[in-house]
């Protein structure tokens, strides 16, 4: 066992921590959900996409550098490390792009990849529905055949980004005689398609981070479905694993927060608190280990949900007793705690993770 | 970059766990609670031709100067099976002492048998001896002193001969703690940090395999007890607890196999509280699911659970251990 980096890799990490320091902005960007912020976020994926670093680790032919997974952690780290803005892209970068690299046709991922690099396409996701929500089986819109493609009608809610996104992608049922598993289909739609109709939801932090989608027969191609109609259930899988897994959260992202923890403590040395930092800082590193081993050994979806999910509330939860009553008014943290409190809940709430493993990993009955 | 075993250590794992379930350690062990050393004894030659006495032992003293790691892998099947006996004292901190020691150094006076250092280490890595230690305040006790044939006491930057006293039970019935005083003189020894974290680090390693063992139990037991007219592993409330017992297991290890690499003192310490932190929570667990009779000296449980709470304050508490890894925090980088 060694925990030596490769000269490439050492080289690729001073390139890319070079470039951060010279290019991400002094002040934090307005709010992504906000019309000011979009458009400030998708300007600085266009330069991080022109320096070649918005997708490094997918294959040059879709704006990526294919470097492999150890530099694409690294990438992370020093994204994280050096304060960098939210990435916008992110439900297409991290979600859809794995799905069509895995599922996709030649023509969609040409299509589609390439926009997706540079924030010029903004993707949201449509999996949740008034009546499917942890059962997402229960998934009751429709896509019903039409000439030369689908017709989807129904309801999405909790649809992340779709207020300032510009496609969006979810599953819908296309055979209701089918079993619950089988007769979905997976499916990409415009969002400005004529038919579709957003209203925004305000999250705990007063953003519209999230919205509801009705669809009234809304048309879409052929060309949009991704894998077989009827096979919907096996491919979304396929992409709530990355969801779920390390591609979403990237370890740098707590490590990032445990180092600003530690930074604080000197300032307070609240002993009841000590054991807090402490323990989020181990719990950051074992994280971040755990994603080192993950290179030889990948771990199942769940274990990496249920911790860092559980990770990332009590971090905040323990900067904001740490800050004490200035804690209200610290934006950065208090913003962070706000954000923290949904992990448990969504990719598959965390009690729907616990199920998973015991069955699926430990071999319990159902 | 390369944080899991290599096909070696995985044989050489899997290879342990064959000797260790062929070998009746449950009974051996409860004649080492009741004062008969010889079965574990027997177990041990034959972990020594394994190899696994002679790993922290130098190669000029017929050892293997293998490396943490090495270490590490066979302390989590020592655990695994919750082997008795002063385990990290043997692998790992006295063949660290003796090693940085010379051969003048070592006057025995408490009449035992006398040797040089070199002598020791040649006699441990043949598992023909067992050693033990105190080294307050980590180890404020000498294990098994009873059953060792050295005993040593490492007191600030001083190694020495040590005679045990009195003796104390603990709840893990295996262990027996001996206080102890200073018998003869005693050497500077630049290796006491280095050793004492060469220890904690085994015992966390003790740790994991034996939370994981808790585990298996749990789970097997879950899958087998029918309460309701279903297996309870089938209820929510068994299925939640033990897969939050799985994630503690899962991410301790990587920490552990860190730790192996660096040693540093912050990264042995995270390893320590992990590790203990998951055993703890495993053990916890295990009982809850096999209900009474998991509370029974009948079942095999007890000896895990009480094996694991005490290795979780030996070597460092974790108390201990989170003011290390704080103190090294605010001295450095946390990156790294």
């Amino acid at each position: 066992m060694n925990l030596d980096l490769p000269a490439e890799a050492v080289a690729f990490r001073a390139e890319v921590r070079a470039w951060l320091a010279a290019n991400v902005p002094a002040e934090p960007l307005p709010s992504v959900d906000t019309p000011a912020g979009d458009a400030a976020h998708r300007a600085w994926e266009h330069r991080l996409a022109d320096a070649g670093l918005a997708v490094v680790s997918w294959p040059e032919r879709y704006g990526g550098r294919a470097v492999p997974p150890l530099h694409a952690l690294l990438f992370d780290e020093e994204y994280h490390a050096a304060h960098a803005p939210a990435r916008i892209g992110q439900n297409g970068l991290f979600l859809l792009a794995p799905t069509l690299l895995a599922h996709g046709t030649p023509e969609q991922r040409d299509r589609i990849l390439p926009p997706m690099a540079r924030a010029d396409q903004v993707w949201a996701q449509a999996w949740s529905e008034p009546e499917a929500g942890s059962d997402l089986a229960a998934i009751r819109s429709r896509a019903q055949r039409a000439e030369g493609g689908w017709l989807l009608s129904g309801q999405k809610t909790w649809s992340s980004r779709a207020v300032v996104a510009d496609r969006a992608f979810g599953l819908f049922r296309s055979d209701p005689g089918a079993g619950r598993h089988r007769g979905l289909t997976y499916l990409m739609f415009d969002l400005r398609a004529p038919g579709v109709t957003v209203r925004p939801i305000r999250q705990l932090d007063g953003d519209p981070g999230f919205a509801e989608i009705f669809l009234d027969d809304v048309f879409v191609p052929d060309a949009d479905v991704i894998g077989e109609p009827g096979d919907g259930w096996r491919v979304a899988m396929s992409t709530a694993g990355h969801e779920r897994g390390l591609s979403l959260r990237a370890p740098g992202r707590f490590m990032a927060a445990a180092q600003r923890l530690i930074e604080l403590w000197p300032e307070h040395e609240e002993q009841a608190l000590r054991d807090r930092v402490v323990d989020a800082w181990i719990g950051a590193q074992a994280y971040r280990m755990r994603a080192f081993a993950a290179l030889d050994s990948p771990a199942e979806a769940s274990f990496t949900k249920l911790f860092w999910s559980e990770l990332d509330v009590s971090l905040h939860e323990t900067a904001l007793d740490l800050l004490g009553p200035h804690a209200e008014t610290d934006a950065a943290w208090t913003d962070g705690y706000l954000f923290a409190l949904a992990g448990p809940i969504y990719a598959g709430t965390n009690e729907i993770q616990r199920g998973i493993l015991a069955q699926r990993v430990l071999g319990l009955p159902r | 970059m390369k944080l899991v075993p290599s096909p070696e250590q995985t044989d050489f794992a899997a290879a342990l766990h064959d000797l260790l379930s062929a070998a009746a350690v449950p009974d051996a062990a409860a004649s080492w609670a009741a004062g008969d050393h010889a079965p574990i004894r027997q177990i041990w030659s034959r972990l020594a031709e394994a190899g696994v006495t002679a790993l922290a032992v130098p190669a000029r003293c017929g050892g293997l100067d293998a490396t943490p790691a090495d270490l590490v892998i066979a302390a989590e099947e020592l655990g695994r099976h919750a082997f008795p006996g002063p385990v990290a004292e043997c692998l790992a901190a006295v063949p660290t002492l003796l090693a940085a020691l010379s051969e003048t150094d070592l006057n025995d006076t408490t009449g035992r048998r006398s040797a040089t250092p070199g002598r020791w280490l040649s006699d441990l890595a043949a598992g023909r001896v067992l050693a033990t230690l105190a080294a307050p305040p980590w180890l404020p006790y000498a294990a098994d002193a009873d059953a060792a044939d050295l005993v040593l006491l490492a007191d600030r930057d001083e190694v020495g001969v040590a005679r045990p006293g009195a003796a104390h039970a603990s709840m893990d019935h295996t262990r027996r703690l001996f206080e102890v005083s200073p018998a003869g003189p005693r050497t500077p020894c630049p290796a006491i940090g280095r050793a004492l974290d060469l220890g904690a680090l085994v015992c966390a390693a003790q740790l994991l395999g034996a939370g994981r063992a808790l585990l298996e139990a749990a789970v097997s037991h879950a899958r087998a007890r029918v309460q309701f007219g279903r297996p309870i592993g089938s209820f929510q409330a068994i299925q939640q607890q033990l897969a939050d017992v799985a994630v503690g297991l899962e991410f301790a290890r990587p920490l552990l196999h860190a730790a192996a690499v660096t040693m540093a003192a912050r990264d042995v310490s995270a390893a320590k509280v992990a590790c203990s932190d998951a055993a703890c929570r495993a053990a916890r667990v295990a009982l809850q699911v096999h209900g009474a009779i998991g509370y029974t000296q009948e079942h095999d449980l007890g000896r895990r659970l009480t094996k694991v709470r005490a290795l979780s304050l030996a070597w460092g508490t974790p108390a201990d251990h989170r003011a290390r890894v704080m103190a090294e925090l605010t001295k450095g980088a946390a990156w790294n």
